[in-house]
């Protein structure tokens, strides 16, 4: 991301490119994944020309098995001890927190990421240069070799976008919800279930407003607090 | 002394030679750089080539070789079906709600953002706190109340309650309050000794300086609520005929079940992308604006 720099021309265009995904429609955009990850499609036929003699038939979006347990299986550990899956936190066997995000979730994970990083990449973009160029030639003239200077001058003074771009990373993910209509609607056995499409299946699936209200009124006092800390931490470096 | 200019010069010595032995690596530099940059930037178009792509393929075709760029035997199938279905209807509304959207927005965010900008009344500072509290909640907790008074109103699946709940928003008064006070105050004040009422302050002097400014919460705007799904899929339950185009799409993938026809989907994806790609397109720094000003406003 910080590729970005002076060095580089065309930087218009990147940028562009970049940032087209986070201003197109959320459900165009999901629909496009939904046709990329389906069993016959791109990604899969993308892997197996990659992968020379493979095959893969990766059923993407409906598969409820963790992406940590998929990788296990590959190196032959298939099932649980008997201690994790016997303990069970929260009604899941701990076997079935460890094995990590379904497959499917993981795959909304990539296409949220995909849409989400040219809005991040511009914050940071516009934070880089707001930092003042001596700055830069000072560390330069005193010595600092490129490793130095961006540990101890760009992260230092990247703070605050950082920051940034951490909160509303955190507080967006709580919302997912348009991907998650379009592709898995909560399923396989609620592994892509988010705070924001519980709310809704609740309310205008079940017609119990009540609960609905109370998923809602839980995460926006989730969502309050994530922008008090941000807040907080970010106040005293404006002055 | 003269050992901390030795010091001194050390490290621009070492600068120097660097600039004599880096033709070579300053093209590798250069070369990794732009390599890293395609890399990322074919990362963020493929999706978009490929739905344009498959869009004119036939079905079987964009099942059998998602892969390929150039369709073997290009057909205009999937678009011709669409004009068949309900998607033209869709696409109006969403064309009506959209200009209807950002003309609201444009008219009270505007007045809202010069009223807490440049006039004095009482509560004005808890009314601005109280617009920036408005931009920390999240849509979806606002989903139901929104329903339900939208329910008492009687205004579910009319227009009404489709437009009206998006026609003024927290981050537009926000914006156009941050551009109003931007505009020196000496152009206002020489209106007002000419006699000039507040209003037609606003209307002659203020909003004219403003345009930058209104350029940009209209380009806003009318990418938000084209995009918008949320809101239209809670206001318009149960008639059909009010669905704006993301809501239909959505729902469209739903009702196909399995067999999807994916060439029409895509195709549709294609048609709700193709206006904001315009838009953007022509007014790029626009959105970077409104992007940098959430950031900066923290």
């Amino acid at each position: 991301m910080i590729v970005n720099q002076k060095f580089l021309r065309g930087k218009g265009f990147f940028r562009t490119a970049y940032y087209f995904p986070s201003i197109t429609s959320t459900i165009a955009v999901s629909l496009v994944f939904l046709f990329l990850f389906q069993r016959s499609g791109a990604i899969n036929q993308l892997i197996s020309a990659l992968l020379p003699g493979a095959d893969v038939r990766m059923n993407w979006l409906d598969n409820a098995d963790g992406v940590l347990h998929n990788f296990l299986g590959l190196v032959g550990i298939d099932s649980s001890p008997a201690f994790l899956a016997d303990t069970s936190v929260m009604g899941l066997s701990l076997w079935q927190w460890l094995s990590g995000p379904s497959v499917t979730l993981f795959a909304i994970m990539i296409l949220v990421t995909w849409t989400t990083t040219g809005t991040m990449m511009l914050i940071f973009l516009a934070g880089l240069q707001n930092i003042p160029s001596d700055i830069e030639e000072a560390s330069r003239v005193d010595g600092a070799t490129a490793l130095q200077r961006f540990r101890l001058v760009t992260i230092p003074m990247m703070r605050q976008p950082l920051f940034f771009v951490l909160t509303i990373g955190l507080i967006g993910t709580w919302q997912v919800f348009d991907q998650i209509f379009v592709i898995s609607a909560g399923g396989p056995q609620k592994t892509t279930l988010t705070p924001a499409y519980l709310i809704y299946r609740e309310g205008f699936q079940n017609f119990s407003m009540g609960r609905a209200t109370a998923v809602a009124f839980l995460l926006f006092t989730l969502i309050i607090v994530f922008t008090l800390v941000q807040r907080r931490i970010l106040k005293p470096d404006r002055t | 002394m003269t050992a901390q200019l030795q010091q001194r010069r050390a490290p621009l010595e070492g600068r120097a030679s660097v600039h004599g032995q880096s033709t070579g690596y300053r093209i590798a530099k250069r070369v990794l750089g732009y390599g890293i940059l395609i890399f990322f930037a074919a990362l963020f178009i493929a999706p978009f080539a490929l739905a344009l792509a498959n869009s004119i393929k036939s079905r079987p075709e964009a099942l059998a070789s998602p892969l390929s760029l150039i369709p073997a035997d290009p057909t205009l199938r999937a678009y011709e079906e669409m004009a068949g279905t309900d998607i033209a209807r869709w696409t109006m509304n969403s064309v009506v709600v959209t200009v209807m959207v950002t003309l609201g927005r444009l008219v009270l965010d505007s007045l809202a953002g010069y009223a807490l900008a440049r006039l004095r009344f009482p509560g004005r500072a808890a009314i601005f706190a109280l617009v920036v509290a408005v931009l920390a909640v999240p849509p979806i907790v606002l989903a139901i109340p929104r329903y339900l008074v939208l329910g008492q109103l009687g205004m579910l699946d009319t227009y009404a309650g489709l437009i009206l709940p998006l026609a003024v928003d927290a981050f537009g008064i926000f914006l156009m309050k941050t551009f109003f006070e931007s505009i020196p105050r000496e152009m206002e004040e020489a209106a007002r000794i000419d006699g000039a009422t507040i209003f037609q302050t606003y209307w002659r002097i203020i909003m004219p300086l403003a345009a930058p400014g209104l350029i940009a919460l209209t380009i806003l705007s009318f990418q938000g609520s084209w995009n918008e799904f949320l809101h239209p899929l809670i206001a318009a339950p149960s008639d059909p005929d009010l669905r704006t185009l993301p809501v239909g799409l959505a729902l469209l993938r739903g009702a196909e079940g399995q067999s999807q026809d994916f060439p029409l989907l895509l195709g549709a994806s294609v048609l709700i992308t193709i206006p904001v790609a315009i838009v953007f397109f022509t007014f790029q720094r626009h959105f970077i604006q409104g992007v940098t000003a959430s950031a900066v406003k923290g």
